[in-house]
């Protein structure tokens, strides 16, 4: 066999592996911790009766690998159970909300992820000199300061006082597209400076790195300008950790998401978990707690993947 | 060799921010949750950043709230750096399976945000803060026992470790008199660093309520408290977005101060 499928095929199988083990991880964190499910949701004015019959709902007096396999069986048909609190089917719920959080996220990293590369190639080609101090520091200011505060900065000012944008982020079904990008464009512009810093900083280290090669010095002897030496020689060998930069900067935009879609309110999967981790939700909370490593899992798979394709010593092996 | 100047801001205001948390009883001009005044007063002579959503002095509610951020980072950096570290470097002087077996359930750990992971648990556990610094502490170790691991096996091939293992010292001691002391600065550079993520972790679950309950103040807490504010053109709710800027700012030169200090060391800042 090709080395190089070799390779993927064991890649992507240890991330299967790791996504199950995840799953074992997060059915572990709600149902093995010390602390009593049932006691828990009910609180302190709970009865024994209460009690009984909310584990015996739940299903709490089996043992917990059964419920487990049980659980990740029905999981993986797309079966996510139903919620506690009203009782609707998680996995219905979740698409919707699943579907307006990769709206929102798509839109960030369609202006981020060019916007960082550029503006990386930008502080490698001043490098030392004010444009590459000025980035940097700006990205020092925009990771120092949490992601839900960026969100109220940019509300207070763009929102409240210029009258620019809209505040909260609503969505309903009558709305056209260029409603929803204007709805969406404050928790987007947010999420786009909160994972710019990052993306920017790591890009410019990767292409750094490449710079310091033998045959940079020779493109520079050549007589070619910095920019050519960047974009024909530089780049083409960066765009393997770049490429990594940016997916594993999308899968912090994931995380990112939770705490943006709270702020403005934004009907997304970030909000369901939080509003249900509030009412100790299980079901729902292990749902999107899966669904988010998934995501996660599969991004960093996916950067490891086209990483792997886009070193030319593994495609053309001796 | 001479501090920078950015390092000695940095340094001043670190440890104003600290000296504020530890004396917060003596400079806090009212009482932490006593109502002193209209909902949201503007800034005035007595109350200097205005008063909040309940009419609580806004400069006593952040002086308090950043004894209890402050506090709960420490603790969290310290319970994450104890226990990454010793597992780390266990794991680097121990080799096989051993190693194996922890930097795998490290990697496992890691595959999760830590943020999804911290809601997961939190919403079977009470929200008390030891459970919180807990959760914070044991899910940040995961990063430190990448980096003392990375350390630690640069120095195990040192001929002093060698020397030492030839003279029969047990493993303790290795740990603790050979590499510890070597590894030490690269550590206490990446700590300036994992006590701000700390920081923005733990202001983070208080924004979303899974943090710090009220009356208790803390910076995450004081936005949320605050929020609705914003609406209305008041900008209460951002105040501690300056506190936390300024003291992640301050506390990252000063680590990067420490560390360009000591690059020509062993060691370095690792994944």
């Amino acid at each position: 066999m090709h080395p190089l499928i070799r390779l993927v095929a064991r890649r992507i199988a240890l991330g299967i592996l790791l996504l199950l083990a995840a799953s074992v991880l997060i059915f572990m964190g709600t149902e093995v911790l010390p602390g009593d499910v049932a006691s828990a949701i009910l609180g302190q004015g709970a009865t024994e009766t209460t009690l009984a019959n909310l584990r015996e709902a739940l299903g709490l007096d089996r043992p917990a690998a059964v419920r487990y396999f049980e659980w990740l069986w029905g999981a993986l048909q797309g079966d996510l159970g139903t919620s506690l609190t009203n009782k609707r089917d998680i996995a219905a719920t979740l698409a919707g909300r699943m579907s307006n959080t990769l709206f929102l996220a798509f839109w960030a990293a369609v202006i981020a992820v060019p916007l960082a590369i550029v503006l990386g190639l930008v502080a490698v080609r001043y490098q030392g000199r004010w444009p590459d101090k000025l980035i940097s520091g700006a990205t020092l200011a925009s990771i120092s300061v949490p992601e839900f505060l960026l969100g109220y900065i940019a509300a207070f000012f763009l929102a409240v006082k210029f009258q620019l944008l809209p505040s909260v982020a609503t969505m309903h079904g009558g709305m056209d597209l260029g409603d929803k990008l204007m709805a969406i464009a404050l928790p987007v512009l947010v999420l786009v400076l909160t994972v710019l810093g990052h993306m920017m900083r790591m890009t410019r280290a990767a292409i750094l790195n490449v710079m310091q090669s033998a045959y940079i010095e020779t493109a520079e002897l050549k007589g070619l300008s910095p920019f050519a030496v960047i974009a024909r020689h530089a780049l083409p060998n960066a765009v393997a950790p770049v490429v990594n930069v940016v997916m594993l900067n999308l899968a912090y935009l994931v995380v990112g998401v939770v705490v943006i879609e709270v702020v403005f309110v934004y009907p997304g999967m970030g909000q369901y978990l939080v509003d249900h981790v509030a009412k100790r939700d299980l079901p729902v909370v292990q749902a999107c707690g899966l669904v988010f490593a998934a995501v996660y899992i599969g991004l960093n798979l996916l950067a490891d993947l086209i990483s792997i394709i886009a070193n030319p010593r593994l495609r053309h092996p001796k | 060799m001479r501090m920078p100047l950015s390092a000695a801001i940095g340094l001043f205001l670190t440890a104003l921010y600290f000296l504020a948390a530890i004396f917060a009883d003596f400079i806090a001009p009212y009482g932490m949750a006593e109502v002193v005044g209209d909902v949201w007063e503007p800034m005035s002579a007595e109350h200097w950043l205005g008063t909040d959503s309940i009419g609580r002095d806004l400069l006593t509610r952040m002086i308090y709230g950043g004894q209890t951020t402050i506090l709960i980072a420490t603790a969290g950096t310290l319970l994450s750096f104890v226990t990454g570290s010793i597992l780390g470097f266990t794991a680097a002087v121990a080799g096989g399976w051993v190693d194996q077996a922890l930097s795998r359930f490290v990697d496992l750990m890691m595959s999760i945000p830590s943020l999804i992971f911290a809601l997961v648990v939190l919403s079977v556990m009470p929200v008390s803060l030891p459970i919180i610094i807990l959760v914070m502490g044991f899910l940040d170790a995961t990063r430190v026992f990448r980096l003392s691991r990375a350390v630690a096996l640069d120095i195990t091939v040192m001929d002093y470790v060698e020397a030492a293992r030839l003279r029969g010292e047990g493993r303790g001691w290795i740990i603790f008199r050979e590499i510890l002391p070597n590894a030490l600065s690269p550590l206490v550079a990446e700590m300036g660093l994992r006590f701000i993520f700390m920081v923005l972790f733990i202001s983070t679950l208080s924004f979303l309520g899974l943090g710090v309950q009220p009356p208790m103040a803390d910076w995450g807490g004081i936005v949320k408290e605050n929020k609705d504010g914003i609406v209305w053109g008041v900008p209460a709710a951002l105040v501690p977005a300056v506190a936390i800027a300024t003291l992640a700012i301050s506390v990252n030169l000063v680590a990067d101060w420490i560390l360009n200090r000591t690059a020509s060391l062993k060691g370095g800042r690792g994944a």
